[in-house]
Parts: structure tokens; sequence; C-alpha cells
């Protein structure tokens, strides 16, 4: 089989968000997905420290650290963009008026339940930021990962073992392997990568997946 | 005459005592009201409460303050950074109490303190560790978690240009926590770049009206700087 390297993902969520869309991506693996947004489609890429209509990374040596993505790296403004302060920045996404977040994760549950936090470890400090708000915020939330852990582990699951983040928010699961949505009725598989069978996919997965109908 | 400049960093922050919660506004380095964490270090006070979205940078300004000893407890949503050593030190053995709170609903919580809200039903955290031994309702067939405000005693913030009444703007996505942080303490701060006539900020165009902030010092210009190049790596 052919997993997706990490850009194939990207340009594979890409594919997904249409122009006019209002869209905040997190940090990490997300962020790669802005790389892939054809230039010819209009998106409006929010950021959660009050940026709509953020940009692409500033030339070497353009940076302004008054200018920074989520993640605190400098970023750009687009012609038409604009700042706002953190109340209304949350309120964009706890008032349902993001289309779509993409966010990675650790686990998803057969229920869209979300971990993407904290692995809960005792020694681990915590730190959420906006992640709970994301989760539950946009009108559809999207996770990206790897369909399995390094040392081959499920991410998806039927219940999650890590603390949640949000329950029953994820709408689509998007892998190396294959793109899956929760649906009310539990998973189904959308679409897998060439020289993979479902059944070879089901057995990566750790809740019960459907074909499509 | 109404002037609410303030001749140095020290005077805006006369008063600030013991025991204090105190709302610093900036995201990572970004708005960050360096000039005003500085004269806090300087000003003594003790066992602080400090509201933030994160819980300092490498050894300077709020990292400074908590290696000082002078903070008892941090309100944050971001402690964990890669340069967050002094709190992390400080946490692990701990000296220091964090108040971990999801980042909207800690802009919300000090955005209700300053809109005179009581409190109010969130989405965000439901059914999370962070949601534990809260009150929840179910309205309208969504499940909400009860959340309270946070109040401060000052609130220091960063903003571009203010006027003698207190009138503010701010630059690019150094605004964050600034205008709500200054509606939600008794004694706010600003520390600006410049101070401006007034009648030189646009009406149309100040994002804090000055009922809102008491006292302005201003530092000359500011511009956020980045990290410091991580060892052996090239500047």
């Amino acid at each position: 089989m052919k997993k997706l390297s990490r850009d194939q993902m990207a340009a594979r969520v890409a594919r997904d968000i249409p122009e006019g869309a209002y869209v905040n991506l997190g940090i990490g693996l997300p962020t790669q997905v802005a790389n892939h947004l054809p230039t010819d489609r209009e998106v409006f890429l929010h950021s959660e420290n009050g940026i709509l209509g953020m940009g692409p990374a500033p030339a070497p040596g353009q940076e302004d650290w008054d200018l920074v993505n989520a993640g605190k790296q400098p970023v750009t403004l687009l012609t038409g963009g604009a700042y706002f302060h953190h109340a209304d920045s949350f309120a964009m996404m706890r008032g349902g008026h993001l289309d779509i977040c993409v966010l990675g994760a650790f686990q998803v549950s057969a229920t869209g339940d979300l971990a993407n936090w904290h692995t809960g470890g005792a020694d681990a400090i915590p730190a959420v930021g906006g992640a709970m708000d994301l989760a539950i915020g946009a009108k559809r939330t999207f996770v990206m990962m790897e369909h399995v852990t390094k040392s081959g582990e499920h991410k998806i699951v039927e219940r999650c073992s890590y603390p949640l983040t949000g329950i029953g928010c994820v709408a689509r699961i998007y892998t190396d392997l294959a793109v899956i949505d929760v649906t009310p009725q539990g998973l189904v598989a959308i679409e897998w990568v060439e020289g993979l069978s479902l059944s070879d996919l089901q057995s990566l997965t750790g809740a019960p997946l459907r074909a499509p109908a | 005459m109404i002037d609410k400049i303030q001749s140095s960093c020290a005077q805006a922050l006369a008063g600030v005592r013991d025991g204090d919660t105190v709302m610093t506004s900036g995201f990572g380095g970004a708005g960050l009201p360096s000039a005003l964490i500085e004269a806090l270090i300087d000003q003594g006070a003790r066992e602080l409460v400090i509201v933030n979205n994160n819980a300092g940078n490498g050894e300077t300004g709020l990292a400074a303050l908590m290696k000082a000893g002078r903070v008892r407890k941090i309100i944050c949503s971001f402690p964990r950074q890669a340069d967050s050593h002094v709190f992390d030190s400080l946490y692990r053995s701990g000296k220091i109490e964090l108040e971990l709170v999801p980042q909207g609903n800690l802009a919300e919580r000090i955005r209700a303190a300053g809109a005179g809200i009581g409190g109010f039903f969130t989405p965000t955290g439901y059914g999370t560790d962070l949601a534990r031994g809260k009150e929840t309702r179910r309205i309208d067939g969504r499940d909400y978690v009860f959340e309270t405000p946070i109040h401060g005693d000052f609130a220091l913030i960063k903003a571009l240009r203010g006027d003698r009444w207190g009138n503010l703007v701010y630059r690019k996505a150094a605004r964050n926590f600034g205008p709500v942080m200054a509606m939600a303490a008794r004694c706010t701060v600003a520390q600006v770049d410049e101070v401006v006539p007034l009648g030189a900020l646009d009406p149309e165009h100040v994002v804090t009206p000055g009922i809102f902030v008491h006292r302005l010092v201003a530092v000359g210009s500011t511009v956020s700087i980045g990290p410091a190049p991580a060892k052996g790596a090239k500047a």
C-alpha cells in the first residue's frame, strides 16, 4: 500500500475546503494545509490570537513579532484581513461562525470524541490553549493524524483513553491511510489508499468501520 | 484637566499590594507589557496571582517575576512552551499553583468580569477534566459548563498609542487580551509606545475607550522581539 506523506495528507484536506470558508488550522500538521489551498480560491484563515485573513510566513528578515500565529510563529496579513481581541476571536469559534477547523489528535473515538491536549502523564505539564474551544466551536471539526501510532497502536478507538478535549465533536478524520466520516451510525470509511482493502484498514482501526452506502 | 499619563512605570504601578491579582496582556511575546512587568519586579509586591495566556518565556518578563519568587499562582491556558523552564521547574517543585483554563473561557471570564456578568454557561470543556466539579446545564439540547468571572486588582496591558484620557489603539495581533483585561481590573495601566494629543486618535478607530484605562505610561517603540535563537543555531 501507498501511505500518504504529510504533504499529501495536507493536500487531501485542502481539497475539502471550499471557496469562502472561514477556517482555523491547528498547530502542527494542520498548518500545512494552507500550503495546498489553490491561490485562486479565497479562503479566510482565522488565528485564535485575533487574526482573520492570515497569510503565509513572511520572507526572512521581514518578520514582525506583533503578527504571529497560534504557534507564535511570524505570519502576514492578507489584503482585507482584520485584527480583533481575544474575546471576539473565541466568539468566532464558540459562536459557530467558523466553518471548518482542522486539528491534530492523539485519539478519536467512534462517536467523535477527541483527545488531543494532554497525555495525562503524571509528570506532564498540562497546557490546553485553544484546543477545547476549537474542538466544539467550528461548524465542522476535521482531524488529521497518522492512522496508528509509531508503535502501531490504534488512534481511532471505541473510547479515548487519553483525557478528552471535546465530546462528539469530530466530523471527519483524515489519516495517512483513509478518510473516515463520523456519523450517527458509526464510522464510515469513505476512501482509503491504493493497495489496502477495507478489511486491512479495519485491522488498523480500533472501532468498527463501514463501507460507504 | 484629566491627565492619566504617568511619568514612569514605577509611578504607574503605585498601589500594587501583596496578594493582588495582576492581569498581563500578551500572547507569548506579542502584546506583553514588558516594561511594566520589569517595573513590577522592582516594585516588590509578593504572593501575586498572575493572569496571562502563557506562563513566561525564557528568563525575562513573567519568567523573571516568577523566578524572583513573587508569584503564588498563575491562571493561564498554555503554560508549557519550549522556553517556559522557569515555570516548569517551579510547578514541578510545587512552588507555584496553576489554574489551567481553556483559552476562550479565559478570555470570556475576563470579559465577563469587565461587563458585570456573574458567570456564564459555555460549551467549551464540557465533559473534560477541566470542567470537573463545575455546574453543568443542558440548554436547548446542548451541554454547557458554568464559568465565573476573573477580576483583576491591576491589569497591565500594552498598546501602541494612547492619549491623556486613556483612549487606546493597538498594533496588529499584539492587541489580543488587552481590550478585555482593560475592562476587568480595578486599576488598568497601559504601556504605550507613544502618547498622542487628545483628538489625534480617530474616534472611529479607538479600540479601548479611556473609561477602562486609569493610567498610561509611554515607553517608546517596543515592537515585540522574537525568541532568542536556539543554542547553536545561526542568528
